[in-house]
């Protein structure tokens, strides 16, 4: 607990920060920090429940589906208030991540893998199944307003990206505190070795449970402000490309850290635009320069994994580390899984670990 | 990649005023230049995006992923086209500058990458944002911005919301009209036979369904069977269709999924008259899908033997050598952008393109954004359609008509005349009367007022 006012405080420089460049940046800009806000929120869920406590999720992209889905029909249908409505999204993807973890808590490595890809892939697919409340391939439309006390010249952007900036700066300070806390440390014994936890008196499966709630949550409070950046809520939004795409940003900014998934998310939004605008300049053809982002997005990824194996997060402190002596190193061994194999009764668990320490 | 030929244009500043000139004379209906045409005048930054010597115009395209194919085509062709008229002379000499982003048909990067064009590069215009979903994303936006949002490359009437979206406008043919329009022709000349539906299961299947239950009565229709793009596997679909006796099959497909209905249909023996919507039927694309997902499956088809008799309509002439737009665009074609095959895509993208810049030429020399909108207000000559635009201050359809085609020997035959109609359950659907307009000499629309 005494972690948490220096927590704050740092909460609070980045938050000032953030409201700095919002204020200097062109509209655009605070655009991309609204962008980089929602998937900042998403990857420090999915960074949590793979990194902290082992088990990995290609589905993260369907609990801000529904987070979506939730702020956009109550924003068209009741117009309640936002911070509300926010509340309602998050306790919703709750509600759904809790039936997932239960299942998710049975199932290991690849099968979890494949159980949560199916539900990344299908659960999108129902708003084409019920149209006429979802809106079918068309999505919902958000109207999402800038308050009146601002007047009428403020950027729209820049009050998008206030409240995006807000929401993940205080999603981050509340999992960095479990993290911390008795929960946290939990996650950490169930990743490392099941049996051990079990033995210690931790009810594996609840800490399992847990972790998905939790992931789930910061997804859909993702998905929530994602609803209201874009203004619109369709199923093309959730494909299995955004899942992959927020655990991308996890392992490129260091499975398991909070301040990786800040990394991470600034990787994914601004790395694809800033390759866009430089072959554009290039004159490269269209079919080429198109194509280029998504090679870069590969060699960002291979890159990162030979450099910084446990992420750009891990590889920071390891620089940091080589300046102030072997103290830090300890950090780096808390915050990520470790890759080598723990010694342990269960072969199965073991290899498991180390399927996910690596992937 | 291409020749810039920036020196040019000054010299061939003079020719539009000659262009200018000839289209007074020329022109069918009667052409009186408005008041801010003047020569005269200084050419200013007028707007955001337009300077003295550029206009930057934006677009969101499906560049990659699952809808690329054909479609990633288009901007090209459009852009081959601005670079013609940018090379001879320019609107009011100003060159357009056309910087369309790829966003891979994902909602959530079309949000972006409009915000992008809108917020930081200035563009003046978004000119032909391609898809529904993708440009419902961003239609409350631009129109909030004030923003021209011109030229939708979506048949989706929801384009047309005057009041609500003041700034957008739709170009190619309304799903429901086209619908009208094939079920008008189906229920005409397949009566008494079974009629079976294939439709995308959204608004573009959806939309082009209504359109056809407007026309066909729902007492010859024995099956509907739709299919989600995400999904290959139409094999059940076409079972269902054979089973229940279907012996005219109306598709609203994407061309893959025309591709699949009709090889699904060899495999089972089954073979329908096919009557398939615009957006489905360009033979080209058609012929080349059917090739190479048969080689896939291991068997050899000859795409074009296939694709004849496929009964389809058109609302841009067919590509054919007595045509005078075929022949202009050929021409921009082979020396802008060679590579792209010339295909219907293609034909899309430059015609797309001329009526931009004939927007852009009746808007006047310095246009404000408002001057865009109301210039297309005051209604368009029809340039390559077969029919009349509908732009009015209340409508903000596109073209109001098409005509019937069939497919033989990979091009589209026209079979009767242009017929219009509107979106409405009860409007009628009319035969043309009036005339194509021929390509001007010059490739390059001239102001016009009508």
């Amino acid at each position: 607990m005494r972690t948490l006012p220096r927590r704050l405080g740092v909460a609070i420089i980045v938050g000032a920060i953030v409201a700095f460049l919002s204020l200097k940046l062109n509209p655009f800009r605070d655009y991309q920090i609204a962008e980089i806000a929602v998937e900042v929120t998403a990857v420090a869920g999915l960074t949590v429940l793979t990194g902290l406590s082992g088990q990995i999720s290609l589905g993260n992209g369907a609990f801000m589906a529904v987070g979506a889905y939730t702020t956009a029909l109550l924003l068209l249908h009741l117009n309640w208030p936002f911070y509300l409505v926010l509340v309602i999204a998050a306790a919703a993807t709750a509600v759904i991540g809790a039936v997932v973890g239960i299942a998710a808590a049975r199932l290991h490595g690849p099968y979890l893998a494949g159980a949560t890809l199916m539900l990344g892939v299908a659960l999108p697919a129902i708003a084409y199944v019920y149209p006429a409340t979802f809106g079918g391939d068309q999505g919902l439309n958000v109207v999402f307003t800038t308050p009146a006390f601002l007047g009428v010249n403020f950027p729209p952007t820049r009050w998008l990206a206030w409240v995006a900036a807000l929401v993940a700066l205080i999603t981050l300070v509340l999992l960095a505190n479990l993290d911390r806390s008795r929960i946290g440390r939990n996650w950490r014994a169930v990743r490392d070795d099941e049996v051990a936890a079990a033995l210690d008196g931790i009810n594996v499966a609840a800490a399992r449970i847990r972790a998905f709630v939790v992931s789930a949550t910061s997804a859909g409070l993702a998905g929530a402000l994602l609803a209201i950046v874009t203004g619109t809520v369709a199923p093309g939004a959730f494909t299995i490309t955004l899942s992959i795409a927020l655990l991308t940003a996890a392992v490129i900014g260091g499975l398991g850290s909070l301040p990786g998934a800040l990394w991470g998310s600034l990787v994914i939004v601004l790395v694809p635009t800033y390759v866009t605008d430089v072959s554009t300049s290039h004159g490269l053809s269209s079919t080429v320069g198109s194509n280029i982002p998504i090679a870069a997005y590969g060699v960002v990824l291979i890159l990162v994994m030979l450099l910084f194996p446990h992420g750009i997060q891990g590889g920071l402190l390891r620089l940091i580390s080589a300046f102030t002596g072997p103290n830090e190193k300890s950090r780096i061994r808390r915050s990520a899984p470790t890759p080598h194999v723990t010694p342990s009764a269960d072969q199965a668990t073991a290899s498991q670990h180390e399927k996910e320490g690596t992937s | 990649m291409k020749k810039s030929q920036r020196l040019r244009w000054q010299a061939a500043a003079l020719m539009t005023a000659a262009a200018l000139g000839v289209a007074a004379c020329s022109s069918s209906s009667s052409s009186s230049a408005s008041s801010s045409t003047s020569s005269s005048a200084a050419l200013t930054a007028s707007a955001p995006g337009i300077t003295a010597t550029t206009i930057t115009i934006g677009s969101h395209q499906p560049l990659t992923g699952p809808a690329a194919p054909g479609y990633s085509e288009i901007a090209p062709a459009s852009n081959a086209y601005f670079q013609y008229v940018n090379a001879n002379g320019g609107v009011y000499g100003r060159k357009i500058i056309y910087k369309y982003l790829n966003d891979a048909y994902d909602p959530t990067t079309t949000a972006s990458v409009v915000r992008q064009l809108v917020l930081q590069d200035n563009v003046y215009a978004i000119f032909n944002g391609l898809g529904t979903p993708t440009h419902l994303a961003v239609v409350s936006f631009l129109n909030s911005e004030k923003v021209p949002d011109v030229f939708v490359a979506s048949g989706c009437d929801c384009w047309n919301q005057p009041t609500t979206y003041p700034q957008t406008f739709g170009w190619q043919l309304d799903y429901i009209s086209e619908g009208k329009i094939l079920g008008q022709y189906v229920a005409q000349h397949f009566k008494g036979k079974k009629i079976g539906f294939f439709y995308q299961d959204d608004e573009f299947g959806m939309d082009g369904v209504k359109g056809l239950l407007d026309e066909i009565p729902a007492s010859m229709v024995v099956s509907k069977q739709s299919y989600v793009p995400t999904n290959v596997n139409v094999a059940p679909a076409v079972a269902a269709l054979r089973a229940a006796g279907a012996q005219v099959v109306v598709s609203f497909s994407i061309p893959a999924f025309t591709a699949l209905l009709k090889l699904d249909s060899l495999k089972l023996g089954f073979s329908p008259t096919l009557v398939v919507s615009n957006v489905g039927s360009d033979p080209i694309t058609l012929s080349g899908l059917l090739e190479s997902f048969a080689k896939q499956g291991g068997a050899t088809v000859n795409g074009n033997a296939l694709t004849n008799g496929i009964i389809t309509d058109a609302y841009l002439p067919a590509l054919s050598t007595t045509d005078s737009w075929y022949n202009l665009f050929k021409k921009i074609h082979d020396q802008y952008d060679a590579k792209e095959p010339l295909d219907g895509n293609f034909f899309y993208g430059m015609s797309v393109a001329y009526t931009f810049v004939q927007a852009m030429l009746n808007a006047g020399r310095n246009p404000t954004r408002a001057d865009l909108v109301s210039a297309i207000q005051r209604g368009l000559p029809q340039g390559p359609m077969v029919a009349p635009f509908a732009y009015s201050s209340t409508n903000h359809l596109g073209v109001t008509g098409a005509y019937i085609g069939t497919i033989q020997n990979g091009v589209v035959v026209q079979q009767g005349s242009v017929l219009t109609t509107d979106t409405s359950a009860t409007g009628p659907i009319s035969t043309y009367t009036g005339s194509e307009e021929q390509a001007p000499a010059s490739g390059i629309p001239s102001a016009s007022s009508s």
